[in-house]
């Protein structure tokens, strides 16, 4: 496999190749072979304990991977050294983790907002502190990402005043405002009222309309079926199973695949 | 009891009070100047993610939080002078002693205000590219004055209190005054009430306000 960039249309934005994360003897992840396209839109079910959040946080270095690599555009990350024995660790530094992060963005369960700053302001901030961008510019950015997620007339409202559908559109905006080419979201409606998710799973939705890459985290599988273009199913820390969306959730090919979904009294649709 | 309160002296000791009232108000924003910065790295030391730094900000608190601020006090007066070969005014040995007393107390009130900011706000913020030490300053920072605020506040009610110890290294605050007077008008009864009630009016407005703030915070949250 070559490490150096390839400009051809098609190669992969981001990559893993054998990713590892152990918790102390706990192997959470097993080996994760995972290509992500640009435009591609994958997402990823599994039981809990599945190892499906774990990936998900690596790809991002919110958690650093003990083994394997995460390669972005054609970038290693990381600096990998050789031991005498053949064995190969790799070290991250914060400052290239910091760069990646700029490029894959991540929308949180628990939204993760900063309650003492106004929405526009939480959007505004990674535009400020990370791009240095000038404050009126940022602003104005800020404000046309919060109008896309249907939050024009919140600019100046205190997180702690919006509901947590409005609050997760909110970290959806700021994730949006840094211009991310990959997104990934962690369980982004699990910790929301029911009658809040349509407008977050909506609002996702319509980024699959702008041909946004994004990987995808969820329980609802019936909106990872009209969400994704691909399906990973992880099961113990390893890919199950993995295919288009129609594949998967109309034709799965291993037992255990088919009683996840069956199982699953969301997937009627 | 037989007797004769006489109060009419405290008008004539009003003004050396206000002297002392002065040197009070001196003494305290001193050492919480002192006590709140020197407070906040130590309580860096604490949270550091290298054990030695740790130690050293752990040891820092469990010394000067464990010794009275009395002995401290003196310690600076008449010990320290021995250590550095100068001596000190007592002014400047009550507020060595006094602010790393506070610095002890405060960078305990940092620490459990930094590690009381979720995880998730770390992520957060990590999650759009800023380093961890852009996090700290511009999302936890915040956060932890915010949430601390009554905490620092209490804190500033005990520095005013504390400041009274001064009196024994003849510093001139309220405390010194108030003996002094007292043994020259030969009328501790009412002369150390009202100093007492100085120091009272002086320092429930602070403690009023503190309580105030975790209401506030309380509801809101």
């Amino acid at each position: 496999m070559s490490d150096t960039p390839t400009p051809e249309a098609g190669a992969p934005i981001l990559r893993s190749v054998g990713l590892r994360k152990s918790f102390g003897s706990l192997d959470v992840l097993k080996g994760i072979d995972l290509d992500v396209k640009r435009g591609d839109r994958i997402a990823i079910i599994g039981g809990s304990g599945s190892g499906k959040s774990t990936l998900l946080r690596c790809l991002n270095f919110m958690e650093c991977p003990t083994g394997g690599q995460v390669i972005l555009d054609g970038e290693r990350i990381g600096d990998a050294r050789v031991a005498k024995d053949g064995s190969e660790t790799i070290t991250y530094r914060e400052r290239d983790l910091m760069a990646v992060r700029k490029r894959v963005g991540m929308v949180f369960q628990q939204f993760n907002l900063f309650p003492h700053m106004s929405t526009v302001e939480n959007v505004m901030e990674g535009l400020v502190t990370v791009l240095r961008r000038p404050k009126a510019e940022a602003r104005e950015r800020a404000a046309q990402e919060l109008a896309r997620v249907g939050l024009g007339d919140k600019l100046d409202v205190y997180p702690g005043r919006l509901s947590g559908g409005q609050q997760q559109r909110v970290a959806i905006a700021r994730a949006l405002a840094m211009d991310p080419e990959v997104l990934l979201f962690d369980e982004p409606t699990s910790s929301l009222d029911p009658e809040l998710v349509g407008e977050v799973l909506r609002t996702i939705l319509s980024l699959a309309e702008d041909g946004r890459t994004m990987l995808l985290v969820t329980h609802e599988l019936g909106f990872a079926y009209r969400f994704a273009t691909h399906v990973i199913y992880l099961s113990d820390g390893v890919v199950h199973e993995t295919g288009t969306a129609e594949e998967v959730f109309r034709n799965p090919q291993r037992d255990k695949t088919r009683a996840f979904i069956a199982r699953s009294s969301e997937f009627s649709l | 009891m037989g007797y004769q309160f006489d109060f009419s002296m405290v008008i004539k000791i009003l003004p050396v009070l206000w002297r002392g009232v002065i040197v009070t108000v001196e003494l305290t924003v001193a050492c919480l100047a002192v006590g709140l910065i020197l407070g906040f790295f130590v309580a860096l030391l604490r949270v550091s993610p290298a054990a030695p730094l740790r130690f050293v900000g752990r040891a820092f608190v469990e010394i000067f939080r464990n010794i009275p601020a009395l002995i401290q006090l003196i310690w600076f007066f008449y010990a320290f002078p021995i250590v550095i070969g100068a001596q000190l005014s007592p002014f400047v040995a009550a507020v060595l002693g006094i602010s790393l007393n506070t610095a002890a107390f405060s960078a305990e009130i940092y620490r459990s205000g930094i590690q009381s900011i979720e995880r998730g706000q770390w992520e957060g913020a990590m999650a759009i590219g800023m380093s961890r030490a852009a996090t700290f300053r511009r999302v936890v920072l915040p956060q932890v004055f915010r949430r601390m605020l009554p905490a620092f506040t209490n804190r500033a009610v005990e520095v005013a209190k504390v400041t009274s110890l001064a009196s024994v290294l003849s510093v001139h605050e309220l405390m010194y005054q108030g003996r002094v007077l007292s043994s020259t008008f030969y009328r501790p009864l009412e002369i150390l009430t009202t100093v007492g009630l100085v120091y009272l009016v002086m320092i429930y407005p602070m403690t009023w306000a503190s309580a105030a703030m975790e209401r506030r915070m309380r509801r809101r949250a």
